[in-house]
């Protein structure tokens, strides 16, 4: 007979080998002495967590979640996830004021948007960032994303009918940051897709996928968000629809975080999710054609976001990239920026964050781009705000690139 | 007294002759413990590690029923850093019968064990891991003990009542005048040494080997070897005690202990010569996963760590093969009594959870030879480190905010933890990730527990029992220890030593993330540092 012809444990912990891997690639370990490490907050942890919630520790909060410990581990061991899902289940402190506003991206957007030229002025000032620093711990050096209006959807409804005449469609997640603070990356999508024959339309009600909620305490709420984007995405499914993105934490999220942290079940519509510029990628690669500029001219250096590199999914941004003619293309060095979402704007983790992206900023510096290319809208407020240097997701090169 | 003279020389450091000891201690006697390997390393060593409630033999052993729910009771007060309150479940399955149910649950009822028959519904919420299937359960007061920190602190408050300890000595023979046992010789393996202690009593508490020591006096005890393997799980699957709601049988009780769950036993006999050297074979390993999954059915799928053999001390009693029906039941003879040898006590059969009450009997008996009149008080004083009922209050009161390494050293030392160096990133830093031993702790053990190798480091501080099984922490620990006893050579032996008996372990169940482990454990070793 066959004993046991393979052994399973939640996050696959058990197939953890103790090579730590995990641990010498951990950005935040080589920058804080408090966080325990990946392997011994996760898969060593775990074993003690299982026998008492007890030896369950704070200091797993210095987790960023950036995944990299995943990525490096030989042994598929979904280290990150067992942290994160420990603070799930353990961490009973209830979430700060302070993270409770970082984490409602979606609500702070609903509420600031109609007077957002009003927001945007308060939160620029040096006043402002003085008081959030000493009442909230949002630390003076972070600057608040500008907020926009209209917003995305509403542009997009406007256009609904020209959108609906293109033969072939897709869906689009745009996520709380399109939406709200910057919904020219929309714009510049739906030129792009156009540009392929494709229309563009919203999903039923989308809702912000939730990763802030999950990394500050509120993972109740995320739940929530995470069945309704769930539902969702499913009208699209069932409608033929693929679904694209342009930020890889809300994909990353939705596709992996949503059943591993969740236990929200998106097994029918994960397939369908994918960032715009694999779709973009695998339909030029059918065939398809765009038409590029022939004096179009920028030295691009492309940072791979944590997430986007999970996913493994970095490579279709670089292809696309490289296919540009005109561009001066460089790789950037794997390494984290140290933003990961509203971890680095919480005062005590600010030194942490800036020295954990050190590494990058500095190689930025010396590649000296004309403008860093990157898929994650809080790695570009990090590097904009760390280097000086501009920062453009891939879809919006690609839509300046292209002949109007 | 001259210093090779004792009052009471117990031969046997598993946790009856440690027990034996503390008690002769505590009553004022002058103790002397000679043990030829290191503490617990035969039976007690080498079984569940659970604390009976009794309700295993309620049917069949009422006596034996009636000691465990007393002695379980006095753990809880005397021991609580060893033992760990899970309670535990006795499932009925579709295939067993439960008209056997209530024939138990009188009869632990009877021993005076608090069973409650609970819903399967409740049962699956209780312990999620249980057999979905099951049609009965019952809930008793079952728990796991930690066998080797409860001999280590038996010896330990025997030492601190003055009593001496000889590990890694072996009695080679009785000092013997006429009819009377003066003392005993011995010949010490770490220093090649021979020497002959004296005491008015000696109180051979062996367990297996009791047998061979007690032919040496010339006195026949028959024991009767009976192997029974066990497999250890890399992580805990239940956190409640499960058996199986039947007459006792093979591979039906899985017992979480510290990080890990065990399940066993198989039962079978061996000759004494294999006693010293007991494998696991590929028969057993089958039997316990098969029958251990109708326990907990993820028993299938996960990892196993190790498996492991020990022979119960049982006294011959009828002729029956399997050994199953033989009492537990405590044997204590005064050889001058029951063989005309006069100064010759032997304590046997029992098991690790009346071992208290063994170790009352033999005292007593040494008391009434001695005349001493003191009573005895080891029902009621807590041992050393079991000052308070839990770790989390240990922890709390020694560090404002104890990390996972300090709670876990909490919960291995009790109140004993206080005496970890703690406040610099030295004395902090991990020795064993997987069970979170720090520096610290390693030193305080090699400080006051005897440590002479790895293995002894082992057995007090669970380095090396985690997932990884010495990967990491071995090399570490051999660097105290070479710093520690002042020689680096013998720790590079030691190192060999150390991983060649934790492959022991692995190989019987040397398949998927274990043999990967062992494999690399073995490159690490071998070929990064030339070992």
């Amino acid at each position: 007979m066959k004993l046991q012809e393979y052994t399973r444990s939640k996050g696959n912990f058990e197939e953890c080998m103790k090579c730590t891997v995990c641990t010498a690639y951990c950005p935040v370990l080589q920058v804080n002495p408090l966080y325990p490490g990946p392997k011994q907050a996760g898969p060593d942890g775990e074993r003690l967590r299982l026998k008492d919630p007890y030896f369950f520790s704070n200091t797993l909060k210095y987790c960023m979640n950036c995944k990299r410990c995943e990525v490096a581990c030989p042994s598929g061991v979904n280290v990150a996830d067992l942290i994160q899902a420990a603070r799930i289940k353990y961490d009973k402190s209830k979430p700060k004021l302070r993270d409770r506003i970082l984490a409602s991206t979606d609500l702070m957007g609903t509420l600031t948007r109609p007077v957002a030229p009003i927001v945007n002025a308060v939160t620029g000032l040096g006043i402002t960032k003085t008081v959030l620093d000493a009442t909230l711990k949002i630390d003076r050096h972070r600057t608040f994303p500008k907020y926009s209006s209209p917003g995305f959807e509403i542009w997009l409804r406007s256009h609904k009918r020209e959108q609906a005449a293109f033969p072939e469609q897709v869906a689009y997640f745009h996520g709380c940051y399109v939406n709200y603070n910057y919904p020219q990356l929309g714009k510049d999508l739906v030129k792009v897709l156009n540009a392929l024959g494709v229309g563009v339309q919203l999903l039923d009600n989308e809702k912000c996928c939730g990763i802030a909620m999950i990394t500050n305490g509120m993972s109740e709420s995320a739940r929530k968000h995470a069945v309704h984007n769930v539902a969702a995405l499913q009208k699209a499914v069932d409608k033929g629809l693929k679904v694209v993105t342009t930020s890889s934490t809300c994909t990353f999220t939705m596709r992996d975080e949503y059943p591993h942290l969740l236990d929200v079940d998106n097994s029918a519509v994960k397939d369908s999710l994918l960032m715009a510029t694999r779709f973009i990628y695998e339909k030029l690669e059918k065939g398809a054609k765009l038409n590029f500029k022939s004096d179009f001219h920028k030295k691009i250096a492309y940072h791979t976001p944590c997430h986007l590199e999970k996913l493994g999914w970095g490579v279709f941004s670089e292809k696309l990239l490289k296919m540009i003619p005109g561009v001066e293309f460089t790789m950037l060095d794997s390494n984290c920026c140290g933003i990961a979402g509203t971890y680095g704007f919480k005062k005590e983790n600010y030194e942490a964050s800036q020295a954990i992206g050190q590494a990058l900023f500095s190689q930025i510096k010396t590649v000296n781009p004309d403008v860093v290319a990157c898929d994650c809208e809080t790695c570009k407020w990090q590097i904009e705000m760390s280097t000086g240097y501009t920062v453009m997701n891939p879809i919006s090169i690609l839509a300046q690139a292209l002949e109007d | 007294m001259a210093p090779n003279e004792f009052d009471v020389i117990i031969v046997g450091g598993g946790i009856t002759g440690a027990g034996t000891q503390r008690d002769c201690a505590m009553r004022g006697l002058r103790t002397l413990l000679i043990e030829r390997s290191d503490i617990a390393t035969g039976a007690t060593g080498r079984n569940h590690g659970l604390l009976h409630s009794g309700a295993r033999y309620a049917v069949n052993d009422p006596e034996s029923a009636r000691e465990c729910i007393e002695e379980n009771m006095i753990l809880r007060r005397i021991a609580s850093h060893c033992i760990d309150e899970t309670d535990g479940l006795f499932i009925t399955l579709p295939e067993d019968d439960l008209g056997y149910q209530q024939t138990f649950v009188e009869s632990c009822r009877a021993a005076g064990i608090n069973a409650e028959i609970i819903d399967p519904d409740l049962a699956r919420k209780l312990e999620p891991s249980v057999n979905p299937e099951l049609i009965g359960a019952v809930r008793v007061p079952d728990g796991s003990v930690d066998p080797f920190r409860l001999c280590a602190a038996n010896m330990l408050d025997a030492k601190i009542h003055g009593g001496q300890v000889r590990l890694h000595t072996e009695v080679t023979g009785f000092i013997r005048e006429g009819d009377t046992i003066k003392g005993v010789h011995t010949h010490n393996f770490q220093t090649g040494e021979d020497a002959d202690f004296y005491a008015q009593v000696t109180v051979i508490a062996g367990g297996i080997w009791g047998h061979g020591i007690a032919g040496l006096a010339g006195v026949n005890v028959g024991m009767y070897p009976a192997k029974g393997s066990l497999l250890i799980f890399a992580h805990r699957i239940n956190n409640m005690v499960i058996n199986r709601c039947r007459k006792p049988s093979n591979a039906d009780i899985l017992v979480p202990g510290d990080t890990v769950c065990v399940i066993g036993t198989t039962s079978t006999r061996i000759p004494f010569e294999e006693c010293d050297n007991v494998a696991v074979t590929p028969d057993e390993v089958n039997l316990l996963v098969t029958e251990g999954a109708k326990l907990a059915p993820s028993i299938m799928s996960t990892r196993i760590l190790r498996a492991y053999a020990g022979v119960r001390p049982l006294v011959s009693a009828d002729n029956d093969p399997t050994g199953r029906n033989i009492s537990r039941g405590i044997v204590c003879l005064d050889h001058e009594v029951r063989d005309g040898v006069k100064g010759l006590v032997t304590i046997t059969g029992g098991k690790l959870m009346t071992y208290r009450l063994m170790a009352e009997m033999a005292t007593d008996t040494v008391c009434r030879k001695l005349g001493v009149e003191k009573a005895c008080e080891t029902a009621t004083t807590p041992l050393p480190g079991s000052e308070e009922r839990s770790y989390e209050a240990v922890a709390q009161k020694i560090w404002e905010s104890p990390s996972t390494a300090q709670k876990a050293a909490a919960s291995r030392m009790g109140t004993r933890a206080s005496r970890i160096r703690t406040g610099n990133r030295h004395d902090e830093a991990l020795i064993c990730e997987c069970e979170e031993v720090s520096v610290g702790e390693i030193n305080a053990a090699i400080d006051r527990m005897d440590v002479s190798s790895l293995t002894d480091l082992r057995r007090r501080t669970r380095v090396g029992m985690g997932t990884c099984q010495g990967e990491f922490c071995a090399c570490r620990a051999a660097g105290l220890l070479a710093k520690a006893h002042g020689c680096v050579e013998k720790e590079r032996a030691d190192i060999a030593d150390f991983l060649q008996e934790r492959w022991k372990g692995n190989f019987p169940i040397g398949w998927g993330d274990t043999l990967r482990e062992a494999e690399y454990t073995q490159w690490v070793y071998k070929h990064v540092l030339g070992l």
